[in-house]
């Protein structure tokens, strides 16, 4: 349970830093964002919702079953897009409104 | 040596941890505006905490045709018995308040035509829960009067004659110390995870029900100031979707799936229907062979699997990316479930500071709000923020009647100076001197981690954990505090190489405290009284002499257990300083 960080897509702004509970990422020596210790994730992905890049991938630990699909997300408005990749490249996508409560 | 830079802050009102009850204790404060409050939180309140991945029913609720004390009744047969009654009925009076209150900061909460909420069963209503932190961390940096002081980790409280006057911490990524002078301090600061081996110890080790971060600083700087501890014995063991350890209660309730073992025979009824006793079931198929154990979700419709998929996207995304990558959502495959390992969570369980109707513990103008506040479980999100409001009322009564008494008024340069503070125990510029000790030095033969799985491994072996299917005797709690107290020394030579080293070693040694405390308890209860959460293999019955409180309080570094009454249905309890 982890994040990758795709470097050629991180802007260097911070936010991801700013915002993990875990105080795992900092921004490395060239400005961009880097995870310190990829084991101690929780998995919240706060550090997703907060990129503008989408430059943060999250995935789960083979140790877990993680089969290599990564999860990415990016927000219209209200509406968060979901997306996973598989190792394939084939994605599945979702949508979901922040304004519709859950149904359970 | 290094020498930190030191800076001094003097505030009204310091609250620790700016998770759910924090924040809200910060937003309560904000309506008396001639006091300063300062917020002080580890990592940055926007998603700090419970909340960071979002949540997605509002689980303490008074729903329609229900009363307070039926919550009560509830909270009470569920812990059997062993909860403060007064704590649970002030929290249960202000539960609908505190949902109201989350909806007009902007959380979306399901209504029906009427306008009234969706009830989900007797006690939850059902929301979009995935932004309430930033809601609430919003809605507390916007107070004018409260001040956030994001990326600071407090260790240590600075105690006079039992009398709070303020904490010391540290910056997580510069050199800095910061002595904080308040007239009251809210501890607001969550429970304890990664005391035990995790179910997944390696990559994943993080991969668990309560947040990692949360490492009991609240519990360990009140054991260590000497505050009176309630049921550290009372252990909370969650049943969870296996691996991504995701929330199975959306799943059981929303789609109405059954729990049922590899025979596919439906088994709760047998074990009863307490939060404790499903855990039980689940291990006891398992242990008597008749698992893996599911929650039967194969069959329902598309409809009902998009919905799941969407709930789990808006609190838990791990278990979203699990049922696509596999290519087997949950209207194909069943749901494995499974215990995790044990936490010590006041706001699930009656773990937690011993405070009086105020929140106040037994230290003078310190009060506890949430998980680290003992004696009253179930409390969940919106009994997070009842605790939250009732501490920041309490506080705020509190440093007035101190004005008053000493002719101060708030907000002025230097009220709670530190000249009338320092005290041997807990001086600032001890507190100052050690860090800089784990900073100057030499590397040490072992890290903050390998600590801490020496910890794990002790308390998971020796005092009840996954390895050990929960049970524990007192020969092996006996083996555990030696182990613990060795360990404990050891954390004592670990080096710093920077400010996120530093961060470790504190949440170790914060660990290691709760340890200590819950072998003390668990040593202590001479009974089995929450199957499911611990089995006592030397007693494994529950036995009614034991309907009494086990409460502890630190003495020469020492934890000294012993035994109060319970504080049952009408009374209530107050200090006697």
């Amino acid at each position: 349970m982890s994040i990758r960080i795709e470097t050629d897509r991180c802007s260097g702004c911070g936010r991801c830093c700013e915002v993990c509970p875990g105080n795992l990422i900092r921004r490395s020596a060239d400005g961009k964002a880097d995870i310190r210790r990829r084991q101690d994730c929780w998995g919240c992905t706060s550090c997703l919702k907060e990129c503008k890049t989408g430059a943060i991938l999250f995935y789960l630990g083979a140790d877990i079953g993680g089969r290599g699909s990564v999860l990415s997300v990016s927000q219209k408005g209200d509406i968060k897009i979901w997306s996973v990749t598989d190792p394939g490249g084939n994605v599945q996508k979702i949508a979901v409104n922040s304004k519709e409560s859950n149904q359970y | 040596m290094i020498s930190m830079i030191q800076r001094h802050i003097d505030t009204d009102i310091l609250i620790i941890g700016g998770g759910t009850a924090g924040c809200f204790a910060a937003i309560t404060l904000g309506k008396e505006k001639e006091i300063r409050v300062l917020l002080a939180e580890k990592a940055n309140i926007r998603r700090s905490g419970c909340l960071a991945a979002g949540v997605n029913a509002l689980n303490a609720y008074i729903t329609k045709g229900k009363t307070p004390q039926d919550y009560v009744d509830y909270a009470r047969r569920d812990a059997a018995g062993i909860v403060r009654e007064d704590l649970l009925f002030s929290m249960a009076e202000r539960l609908n308040h505190a949902a109201e209150e989350l909806e007009r900061l902007g959380v979306v909460i399901l209504k029906d035509k009427q306008g009234e909420y969706v009830a989900r069963g007797d006690r939850n209503i059902k929301i979009n829960g995935e932004n309430i932190k930033p809601v609430l961390a919003r809605a507390a940096a916007e107070q004018e009067n409260v001040t956030v002081l994001n990326h600071v980790n407090i260790t240590d409280y600075l105690v006079k004659d039992n009398r709070i006057y303020g904490a010391c911490g540290f910056d997580v990524r510069e050199e800095v110390f910061y002595e904080i002078c308040a007239g009251a301090v809210i501890c607001a600061t969550g429970g304890a995870a990664g005391l035990y081996r995790p179910g997944h110890a390696g990559f994943s080790r993080h991969k668990m029900w309560y947040p990692p971060f949360n490492t009991g600083a609240g519990y360990a700087m009140g054991i260590r100031a000497g505050a009176e501890m309630t049921t550290f014995e009372m252990r909370f063991i969650a049943l969870r979707c296996k691996d991504t350890i995701a929330p199975t209660g959306t799943i059981a309730q929303g789609a109405g799936a059954r729990q049922i073992n590899a025979y596919g025979e439906e088994y709760e009824e047998k074990y009863g229907l307490t939060t404790s006793q499903r855990v039980y079931g689940t291990v006891r198929e398992n242990k008597e062979g008749r698992g893996p154990c599911y929650l039967k979700t194969k069959g329902i419709a598309e409809k009902q699997e998009q919905d799941l998929y969407k709930a789990y996207l808006n609190m838990a995304p791990s278990q979203y990316v699990r049922w696509v990558e596999s290519g087997k959502g949950p209207a194909q495959e069943n749901v494995e479930i499974e215990g995790t390992e044990p936490y010590i969570v006041g706001g699930h369980t009656a773990s937690g500071y011993w405070v009086d109707g105020d929140r106040q513990t037994t230290i003078r103008g310190l009060f506890a709000a949430g998980d680290v506040a003992g004696g009253c479980p179930q409390k969940y999100v919106t009994g997070a923020l009842a605790e939250g409001e009732i501490a920041a009322e309490a506080a705020y009564r509190y440093i007035k009647a101190e004005e008053k008494s000493k002719e101060i008024s708030a907000g002025a340069a230097y009220p709670y100076s530190k000249a009338e503070g320092e005290s041997k125990e807990t001086s600032a510029a001890d507190k100052k001197a050690e860090y800089e000790a784990y900073l100057s030095g030499e590397e040490a033969l072992f890290t903050a981690d390998d600590l801490e799985e020496a910890m794990q491994e002790t308390m998971d072996r020796y005092a009840g954990g996954i390895g050990s299917g929960y049970g524990y005797r007192e020969s092996g709690l006996k083996t555990a505090a030696e182990k613990i107290a060795s360990i404990e020394k050891l954390s004592q030579k670990l080096h710093a190489a920077d400010m996120d080293d530093l961060l470790r070693i504190y949440e170790l040694k914060e660990r290691l405290t709760v340890c200590q405390a819950v072998i003390a308890h668990l040593s202590a209860r001479k009974e089995t009284r929450w199957r499911g959460f611990g089995e006592n293999l030397d007693y494994p019955q529950e036995d009614a002499a034991w309907e009494k409180y086990v409460n502890s309080r630190m003495e020469n570094g020492t934890i000294r257990v012993f035994e109060r009454e319970l504080v049952k249905g009408g009374a209530a309890y107050e200090h006697t300083h």
